[in-house]
C-alpha cells in the first residue's frame, strides 16, 4: 500500500500507529504541514483528503484513503494558489507557524461553500488557531478567494 | 524610500509555500537522537528513591540523565543561578524536570519518560499568594517600594476615598511553534545551537557553562520563531542545554521539543498578581493619593520576575498624573511554574490596577469613566513650556511627549463614543437581560529595558562586489515584522530596492553579546546599529568614488539603484565593485547604544525609559445576565507608532495585541488544583481566541505623529504597547454588569463567562 500525497507515491509506515502528520514530517520530508498540539485542536496540521480538511495529528497515516494534498503540494509549476497569492497579498500571518494549516483549511473553506459571509468564514475558520491574531487579514484573504470565484 | 511603506513580511513567500523552516523543520543529520524529559508530579518534596532502570530498558533509550550525570554547571536560570536543569534531590513544582531520555526517536523517549519510579518525601506546598505572605516567602529581602509625596495624608484629606481588589490571572504563551531545539557537535567540543529563542547570547551563555567551554566555542541561530510573546526570552534555555549535554555525552546530533503539555506543565506564564488599592479623590474624580500593593506569584525561580515586577510599578500611574503615590510590591516565590516574561513584561498587571481604579472612581462619583480619566491624564507635551512644568511620574521621570489629550480626543469622534454610550444606557434601560458596556482606555507604555545596560545593539553588514547586501543583527524575528523594518532601513540608507538586502539568520557567530528581543526595543536598537553600519559603509564609498571622479564626497548620492557622483551615474553594482578594486572595505559593524537612560530600581528614581508609547481603545461588549456569556461587539483603536516604519506590520502587531490582551483579562483561565498541577495544560482547557471571537467591527487606525526622541526614522516601539488595549475590553464588561445594580461589580480577571455570572448576581443583590 502507498500513500498518494501531492500526486507522489509515498511508503506507508511499518507501524499502524503512526499519524500521518508524523509520517510526513519525520520520514517524507514533508515539513510543511506544521504540529501544534498534536491533540486535533489547533488547525496547524491541516491538510487535505480528497480535498476534504482532515487534521493530520489525528489521521494515521494507514488509515488514509485517498489523495492527500499538503502546503507544498498547492502551488503548481511555481504559479501559486489563488489562496497563497491572497494570503500574501493580505499579509495573513505574523510568524506563519499556523500558516499552511491556515490555507489549507482556507482552501476547503472555500470549496464547502462556507465563504458566504465574514462571519461564516470567522465560524467555519475557528478550528484554526493564530496566537498571532491574524485574524482580521486571514479573513480578508479568504473572503477575497471567495468573492473572486462567486465572480467566475 | 523604503521604509513607511507597507511591505509583506520578508519570508511571505516561504510562509504560503510552507518552505519558512522553523527549529524542528531543519534537516538533521543521521542519527540524529531525541529528547524527553521526566517530569515531578508533585509540588515539593525530596526525592527519596528513584528508579530509572524501567527507562533505561525500554526500547530505543539510548541514555537516561540526572543530575549527577551533568559534567558542568547544573543551571538554566537568566538571573540568579536558581534554576537546576535536572532536580538535584528538591522538587519545587509539578512539572519539574528530573531526568533527562535520550532516545533513537521522539516516540521511543515520550513513552520512556513515563516509566521513572521516583519515590517521593511530600513537603506542604506554598502554592496560594495567602500561603505565600505567610510564610513570608518570597524574592528580596522585603517588598519593593516605589512612592512620591505624603500618599497616606493624601488621602485620608481628600474628600473621597474607596478601597479595593483586584485578582489578575496570568497568561500562557501558547506559542503556536513550542519549544524547541537542535545541537551539532563538532570538532573539538565546539557545538552549534539552532533554538527557538528570543535571546540566542543567552543560549549561547548557559550551553557554554553547562558543556565547560568558552563562549567561543558555542554558535548559536535562529532563523525564526512560530511567535514568541516572551515565553521564549529564557524558557528555551533547558531544551538547549540538555540538547548540547547529551550531543556532548553521545556525539550524536541531539533534538528536542516539548510536547504542548509538557510545554504548558514546564514553562512559566504571565506572573498572576492580586491588586489592593486606597484612593483618594475630589468630587471631579481628581486623584489626591492611590496607594497600590502589588502582590505577584512569581513561581519556585527568580528567572525574570524581578523586573517584571519592576515595570508593574512603573505602570501603575498608566495614563494619568499621580500628585502622591506608593507602590509596594511583594515577589512571592511559590511551589508553581516560574513565571516569566510576557508580552508587556509586567506593565499590564500595573496598568490594570489604575484603570480599575479609574472605573472604580467613575462608579463611585457616578461619572463617565473618560470624563474621570481624561481629568486625570498628564499634561499634554505640546502645553509644556517655560512657565509650565511637565509632571512627573511616581518614579521621578518628567513626562514631555503626553499626546492622549489629542488621540482620545480624535478617538472619541471617530468612535461616536457619546452616542454609543448614550445608545448603551438606553439599551440597557429596555432590555433586562442582554446589558450592554463601554469603556475607552488609554496606554502609555514605557519603552527601553530597564535594566539599562541591555539597552544595545549590534549589526553586520557587508556589500559584496555584485552590489548585493548581506544583513545581520542581534534581533531575533517571531514574527514581528523585525527583519523586514530593518531591511527596510539598509535599503533605505543605501537607495537600493529590497530584494538587493539578504536577510540573515540572528548568529551569535556574527553580533556578539546581544540582547534579548524584548522590550518592544527591536527595530528601535537593532535598526539605528544597522543604520549607523550602513552609513559607515557608504560613507567609505562616497570618499571613494569622490576621489576617483575628483567630486565632493558630501554630494555623493545613494537613490533608485544608483550612485550619483557628479555628473557621473554609476549602478549600484558599479559603485561597490570600483570601491572594492580600489582596495576599500565594504564591511561594517554598527553599534548603537540608548542615549538618555538613568536608573536606580531600588530608589525607584531616575529615566528608565528613552520615550513613551501611547495609544487608546474604545471596547462594546455585551453580556447575557442568565448565563454571563458575552461577546465584543465594536473595537475602535488609535494607536501611536510614531513615524511607522512599516503602517501594515504595526496595524497587525496593534490588532494581534488587542485580541491577545483582551484574551488574557477575558476567557484564558489558569486553574491549579490544590496539589499545585495544572489542570489547564492543552488548548482544550485553555482558550485562546479564535477567529470567531472577533469583534463584529474592528477599526484601527495609526496616529499620525513622530517620536520627539531621535529614534530609527522617527518611529515608535509597537511590539507590546497594544497589549493593554485590552483592558478596554475588560472595563467595557464591567461597565455592563455594573447596568444590573447599584453596586460596584467588582471584577476579577480573566472575566470568564462564569465570573461575570457571579458578579452580575452581587451587584443584583
Ligand atoms: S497539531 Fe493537529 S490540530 Fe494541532
Ligand atoms: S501567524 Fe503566528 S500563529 Fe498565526
Amino acid at each position: 500500500m502507498t500513500l498518494c500525497i501531492n500526486g507522489a507515491d509515498y511508503p506507508m509506515p511499518n507501524d499502524p500507529r503512526t499519524t500521518l502528520l508524523d509520517h510526513m514530517r519525520e520520514k517524507l520530508n514533508l515539513t510543511g504541514t506544521k504540529k501544534g498540539c498534536d491533540h486535533g485542536q489547533c488547525g496547524a496540521c491541516t491538510v487535505l483528503v480528497d480535498g476534504k480538511r482532515v487534521l493530520s495529528c489525528l489521521q494515521l497515516a494507514q488509515t488514509v484513503r485517498g489523495d492527500v494534498t499538503t502546503i507544498e503540494g498547492l502551488s503548481k509549476n511555481d504559479t501559486l494558489h489563488p489562496m497563497q497569492a491572497a494570503f500574501l497579498e493580505h499579509d495573513a500571518y505574523q510568524c506563519g507557524f499556523c500558516t499552511p494549516g491556515q490555507i489549507m483549511s482556507a482552501v476547503a473553506c472555500v470549496s464547502e461553500g462556507h465563504a458566504g459571509s465574514d462571519a461564516e468564514i470567522a465560524d467555519w475558520m475557528s478550528g484554526n488557531l493564530c496566537r498571532c491574531a491574524a485574524y482580521p487579514q486571514i479573513r480578508a484573504a479568504i473572503a477575497s478567494v471567495a468573492q473572486a470565484e462567486a465572480e467566475g | 524610500m523604503t521604509v513607511a511603506k507597507p511591505l509583506p513580511h520578508d519570508a511571505a513567500h516561504l510562509h504560503v509555500t510552507g518552505q519558512a523552516r522553523y527549529v524542528d523543520d531543519i534537516p538533521t543529520p543521521a542519527h540524529c537522537l531525541h529528547l524527553v524529559f521526566g517530569l515531578s508530579d508533585i509540588a515539593h518534596g525530596i526525592i527519596t528513591e528513584i528508579d530509572l532502570d524501567p527507562v533505561r530498558q525500554a526500547p530505543g533509550v539510548l541514555a537516561v540523565l540526572t543530575a549527577d550525570d551533568l559534567p558542568f554547571d547544573n543551571d538554566v536560570s537568566p538571573s540568579a543561578h536558581d534554576e537546576p536543569l535536572l532536580s538535584k534531590g528538591e522538587i519545587f513544582y509539578l512539572g519539574q524536570p528530573i531526568f533527562l531520555v535520550i532516545a533513537e526517536s521522539y516516540l521511543a523517549a515520550r513513552k520512556a519518560a513515563r516509566l521513572g519510579e521516583i519515590t517521593y518525601d511530600e513537603r506542604p506546598a506554598i502554592l496560594t499568594i495567602d500561603d505565600a505572605m505567610a510564610a513570608n516567602s518570597r524574592f528580596e529581602d522585603g517588598p519593593r517600594i516605589y512612592a512620591k509625596g505624603d500618599v497616606e495624608r493624601a488621602i485620608s484629606e481628600a474628600p473621597h476615598q474607596v478601597r479595593g481588589s483586584i485578582e489578575v490571572g496570568g497568561q500562557e504563551h501558547f506559542y503556536l511553534e513550542g519549544q524547541a531545539a537542535v545541537a551539532l557537535p563538532q570538532e573539538g567540543g565546539d557545538m552549534i545551537v539552532h533554538s527557538s529563542t528570543q535571546h540566542p547570547t543567552e543560549i549561547q551563555h548557559k550551553v557554554a557553562e553547562a558543556i565547560g567551554q568558552p563562549m567561543h566555542s558555542v554558535r548559536v541561530e535562529v532563523r525564526r520563531m512560530g511567535g514568541g510573546f516572551g515565553g521564549k526570552e529564557s524558557q528555551g534555555n533547558a531544551l538547549a542545554v540538555a540538547c548540547a549535554v547529551a550531543a556532548r555525552a553521545t556525539g550524536r546530533p541531539c533534538k528536542m521539543r516539548y510536547d504542548r503539555d509538557d510545554d504548558m506543565m514546564v514553562t512559566g506564564k504571565r506572573h498572576d498578581l492580586r491588586i489592593n488599592y486606597h484612593v483618594g479623590f475630589d468630587d471631579e474624580g481628581r486623584i489626591a493619593g492611590v496607594d497600590f500593593t502589588h502582590l505577584m506569584r512569581c513561581g519556585w525561580a527568580q528567572d525574570l520576575s524581578l523586573p517584571v515586577a519592576d515595570r508593574a510599578m512603573l505602570h501603575a500611574d498608566n495614563a494619568y498624573h499621580l500628585p502622591t503615590a506608593r507602590v509596594t510590591s511583594h515577589r512571592l516565590k511559590t511551589h508553581t511554574q516560574s513565571a516569566t516574561a510576557f508580552r508587556g513584561f509586567g506593565g499590564p498587571q500595573g496598568m490594570v490596577g489604575i484603570e480599575r481604579v479609574l472605573d472604580h472612581i467613575a462608579h463611585f462619583l457616578g461619572r463617565d469613566g473618560l470624563e474621570v480619566r481624561r481629568r486625570n491624564f498628564y499634561a499634554s507635551g505640546g502645553s509644556i513650556s517655560r512657565t509650565i512644568k511637565p509632571h512627573t511620574t511616581h518614579y521621578g521621570m518628567e513626562v514631555t511627549d503626553f499626546i492622549l489629550h489629542e488621540m482620545v480626543e480624535a478617538l472619541e469622534v471617530s468612535s461616536d463614543y457619546h452616542a454609543r454610550r448614550a445608545a448603551v444606557a438606553e439599551w440597557n434601560a429596555r432590555n433586562p437581560l442582554l446589558k450592554k458596556g463601554i469603556a475607552l482606555t488609554p496606554v502609555k507604555f514605557g519603552i527601553s529595558f530597564t535594566l539599562t545596560h541591555l539597552n544595545q545593539a549590534g549589526a553586520l553588514v557587508h556589500v559584496y562586489q555584485d552590489g548585493s547586501i548581506h544583513l545581520n543583527h542581534g534581533g531575533t524575528e517571531m514574527g514581528q515584522g523585525l527583519f523586514q523594518k530593518v531591511a527596510q532601513v539598509a535599503a533605505d540608507r543605501f537607495g537600493v530596492p529590497l530584494a538587493a538586502v539578504k536577510i540573515t539568520a540572528t548568529d551569535t557567530g556574527k553580533v556578539p553579546n546581544t540582547s534579548a528581543t524584548a522590550a518592544s526595543s527591536g527595530s528601535d536598537l537593532n535598526g539605528m546599529a544597522v543604520k549607523i553600519a550602513c552609513d559607515e559603509i557608504r560613507d567609505r564609498m562616497a570618499r571613494c568614488l569622490a576621489e576617483l571622479h575628483q567630486a565632493d564626497p558630501a554630494k555623493v548620492v545613494f537613490r533608485d539603484g544608483h550612485v550619483e557622483v557628479g555628473a557621473d551615474r554609476l549602478s549600484f553594482a558599479e559603485a561597490a565593485a570600483l570601491t572594492y578594486q580600489n582596495r576599500v572595505s565594504l564591511s561594517a559593524t554598527g553599534f548603537y547604544k540608548t542615549p538618555k537612560l538613568q536608573w536606580d530600581r531600588i530608589k525607584g528614581y531616575g529615566r528608565p525609559f528613552f520615550y513613551f508609547a501611547y495609544g487608546a481603545a474604545v471596547t462594546e461588549v455585551v453580556i447575557d445576565t442568565l448565563t454571563g456569556e458575552n461577546r465584543i461587539l465594536r473595537a475602535d483603536i488609535l494607536h501611536d507608532c510614531g513615524a511607522s516604519l512599516n503602517p501594515a506590520l504595526d496595524i497587525g502587531q496593534i490588532e494581534g495585541g488587542y485580541v491577545q490582551g483582551a484574551g488574557w483579562l477575558t476567557t484564558e483561565e489558569l486553574v491549579w488544583d490544590d496539589k499545585g498541577r495544572l489542570r489547564t495544560h492543552a488548548p482544550s482547557t485553555y482558550k485562546i481566541p479564535a477567529c470567531s471571537d472577533r469583534p463584529d467591527i474592528f477599526n484601527v487606525a495609526l496616529w499620525d505623529g513622530q517620536n520627539r526622541e531621535e529614534t530609527i526614522y522617527r518611529s515608535k516601539a509597537v511590539g507590546e504597547p497594544p497589549f493593554m488595549l485590552g483592558i478596554s475590553a475588560f472595563l467595557a464588561l464591567s461597565d455592563a454588569v455594573a447596568a444590573c445594580g447599584a453596586d460596584y461589580p467588582a471584577l476579577d480577571a480573566p472575566a470568564t463567562a462564569e465570573r461575570i455570572l457571579a458578579a452580575v448576581n452581587r451587584v443584583h443583590a
